[in-house]
């Protein structure tokens, strides 16, 4: 998918030098229809087989009956070889008990932020918690103007509200996945630390549309610090100006009080189909490409963070210092709740979150919304369990 | 014995087969299924396993109409169609009328220039009034700035955003449009102008009295096109704004495309896409039979 999908090719000659009577031939999609794509693929009986999911699509598959379970396969695998993945990275691959894809590479979130602009706000060092963090975001709100903001929060994500809530020790949902507890205190609660970031007007109530340029506005400090993923530490480097190289950094997400800083365990994982008649050959494709060296190699070709703990020994990652704050909140990753409907959830969960940072709707209100939708959603689930059914 | 008549029929029917049975496989048959479909709960359980299908009658329909998400698609489709589609007809029949005159200098030029955006791929014409639209940096905001006027924030302010779409749509379909007036300006025998001239007629009363009403028909097809095909906006929201901000630019068709084919609701989505055929039937009906009453008072 996306880049990825060109660059592995770089990966095969080899493959394909050690099995000589297999090809691969790799199909592209973009990673905006990627989805959609596998799921027409499933519908039109025409899956590759092996492919490539966000592994919050994993559960949406697993009740498709479009992956084979791994398991038997691991079998034949060294026994510490799972456990060199990021834990939390390798358990949303696992449903019931069932190993049904390997991480590929993974995917977290966490603060990119102007070293400069923080320490003549008066930090020298990234602070380690939510209130030291707030003052510091006070701070460089204040020493700026109007049209300088603290923190860029596209208003139209729903990770940052999720991450707090499950730093806060939400569930999201209750009672076996089958209904919202959107209106739980603690996801109250970190639904108005969400939102007092806007209300003290530290974040600007945009969303990434607005934002066109991010990286010019973050070179300008309009913001100073962004929450995101992998992939930008490659386009940071490329498309920030060569003086703000040295200023820019990155940092395990802060913690409240007493619980962890966790972060969410996203990822691209590779499954089998189950109707393919060559799993025996895609197989080997899946652990040719767990391999520490090929994920080292696919690192250096595409910049995806490694799921395997020891390919970041390779010296090309364990020399990049902005991808140190990446493995240590790797070690603090927790997944969304494996059921189908999650992408669904989560797009409320921005929409009804964007509402309230708008003031379209109290925080209440949206929260109470935000219950009924996602109990809406949730009713087939609630029919299948009630009829004894695996969803 | 087959009399001739049969014979004849019998023919007719054989040669008119092929493109009946096309017809039906691949439009009336969808169109049957997608109907079936929205009288289940079809998704993504029923895709993996046919045994969690359920039957719920109407079920799918109810939820739409009390589904705020819906009306509020309703009511960003009927807000594209009810500004969109008259300033768009306007539009195009302004641009004719001008390209049609005699006093225009190059009229092929600028035919042709006029009809460029009709055939220019949607998405890069996206991406381009993306900049234009940019609140910091593009060409409309700097134009209105040099009026004195406030940066407006076009795509990401939930009052500008469908008015930008509505802009951008109608400068790109008004030139084919365009192309339908002025075959309809050119039907119209010159001496009927020349008569009104002599007669001592205004422009103005030529345009009302000699234009207007020869050109009744073409206005009734453009109308009800574009009525046909404002109500089925989608490209330009999917490629500008993906519904948002805060859903102002969500249309029915595009709510359907997300259903169906984002979280795979198919019965949800069939539904929807009656709703909306219905309405367009009953838009149409009600166009067609005001301008019959027209025809007869005029």
């Amino acid at each position: 998918m996306g880049q990825e999908g060109e660059q592995v090719k770089a990966l095969l000659p080899e493959f394909e030098r050690r099995h000589p009577q297999l090809r691969v031939r790799v199909q592209q999609i973009p990673w905006s229809a990627a989805h959609e794509k596998l799921l027409t693929a499933y519908a039109g009986d025409s899956m590759p087989d092996a492919f490539q999911l966000g592994n919050t699509w994993i559960p949406e598959f697993v009740a498709l009956r479009a992956i084979e379970p791994l398991d038997e396969r691991l079998r034949t695998w060294p026994a510490d070889a799972l456990a060199d993945y990021f834990p939390g990275i390798l358990a949303p691959n696992r449903l019931d008990g069932q190993t049904f894809a390997l991480p590929w590479y993974v995917d977290t979130r966490l603060f990119f932020y102007r070293a400069d602009l923080l320490a003549s706000a008066g930090f020298a060092e990234a602070p380690a918690t939510w209130d030291e963090w707030l003052r510091a975001m006070k701070a460089l709100k204040s020493a700026n103007d109007a049209s300088r903001y603290a923190i860029l929060l596209p208003i139209n994500e729903w990770q940052l509200p999720v991450i707090l809530a499950l730093q806060r020790g939400a569930t999201l949902l209750r009672d076996q996945n089958q209904y919202g507890d959107f209106q739980n205190p603690l996801f109250r609660q970190a639904f108005s630390d969400y939102l007092n970031l806007f209300e003290q007007g530290l974040a600007p109530p945009v969303s990434n549309a607005q934002m066109a340029n991010l990286y010019q506005e973050f070179a300008k400090g309009t913001f100073a610090v962004y929450v995101s993923g992998p992939w930008n530490i490659g386009e940071f480097g490329r498309r920030l100006p060569a003086e703000l190289q040295p200023h820019w950094s990155t940092a395990a997400l802060p913690t409240f009080e007493s619980q962890a800083g966790v972060s969410l365990a996203g990822g691209a994982s590779l499954a089998l189909s189950r109707t393919s008649p060559r799993r025996e050959a895609a197989w080997k494709l899946l652990e040719f490409l767990a391999e520490p060296q090929q994920q080292a190699r696919f690192y250096q070709l595409t910049g995806d963070l490694p799921a395997r703990q020891s390919a970041w020994s390779d010296p090309a990652l364990a020399n990049n210092r902005h991808a140190q704050a990446f493995r240590r909140q790797l070690q603090q990753v927790r997944a969304t709740p494996p059921i189908p409907e999650w992408e669904r959830i989560a797009n409320r969960i921005a929409y009804y979150a964007e509402l309230a940072v708008r003031r379209e709707m109290t925080a209440d209100a949206a929260l109470a919304a935000l219950d009924r939708d996602v109990d809406r959603m949730l009713e087939k689930r609630r029919w299948l369990l009630a009829r004894g059914v695996t969803p | 014995m087959i009399g001739p008549e049969r014979h004849a029929a019998l023919s007719a029917w054989a040669f008119l087969a092929p493109a009946l049975a096309l017809i039906a496989v691949f439009f009336f048959l969808p169109v049957l299924a997608a109907l079936l479909l929205s009288f289940t709960d079809f998704d993504i359980y029923a895709l993996g396993d046919l045994d969690r299908l359920r039957f719920v009658g109407l079920n799918n329909y109810l939820h739409l109409l009390q589904s705020p998400l819906f009306w509020t698609a309703l009511g960003n489709t009927f807000y594209f169609v009810a500004v969109g589609g008259p300033l768009s007809v306007a539009v195009s029949l302004g641009a004719a009328l001008l390209v049609n005159s005699r006093l225009t200098r190059f009229p092929g030029f600028f035919r042709a220039a006029f009809f460029l955006p009709v055939v220019t791929t949607l998405v890069a014409v996206a991406v381009v009034w993306r900049y234009l639209y940019h609140p910091r940096y593009g060409l409309l905001n700097y134009g209105l700035s040099l009026l004195g006027i406030q940066p407006v924030d076009w795509l990401g302010d939930p009052a500008w955003a469908m008015p930008a779409i509505i802009l951008m749509a109608v400068w790109k379909n008004f030139g084919f449009n365009m192309i339908i007036f002025i075959a309809g300006l050119q039907n119209i025998p010159p001496t009927l102008y020349e008569a009104a001239q002599i007669d001592g007629a205004s422009a103005w009363r030529q345009f009302r009295h000699i234009t207007l009403p020869l050109l009744g028909p073409t206005f009734l097809f453009v109308a009800l096109m574009t009525m046909i095909g404002y109500f089925q906006v989608f490209a330009e929201p999917y490629v500008m704004t993906q519904g948002g901000p805060a859903n102002r630019t969500l249309s029915v068709v595009l709510l359907m495309y997300e259903e169906g084919f984002r979280w795979w609701n198919m019965g949800y989505a069939s539904a929807a896409a009656f709703v909306l055929f219905a309405l367009i039937l009953a838009a149409t009906l009600l166009q067609l039979k005001l301008r019959r009453k027209n025809t007869f008072d005029g």
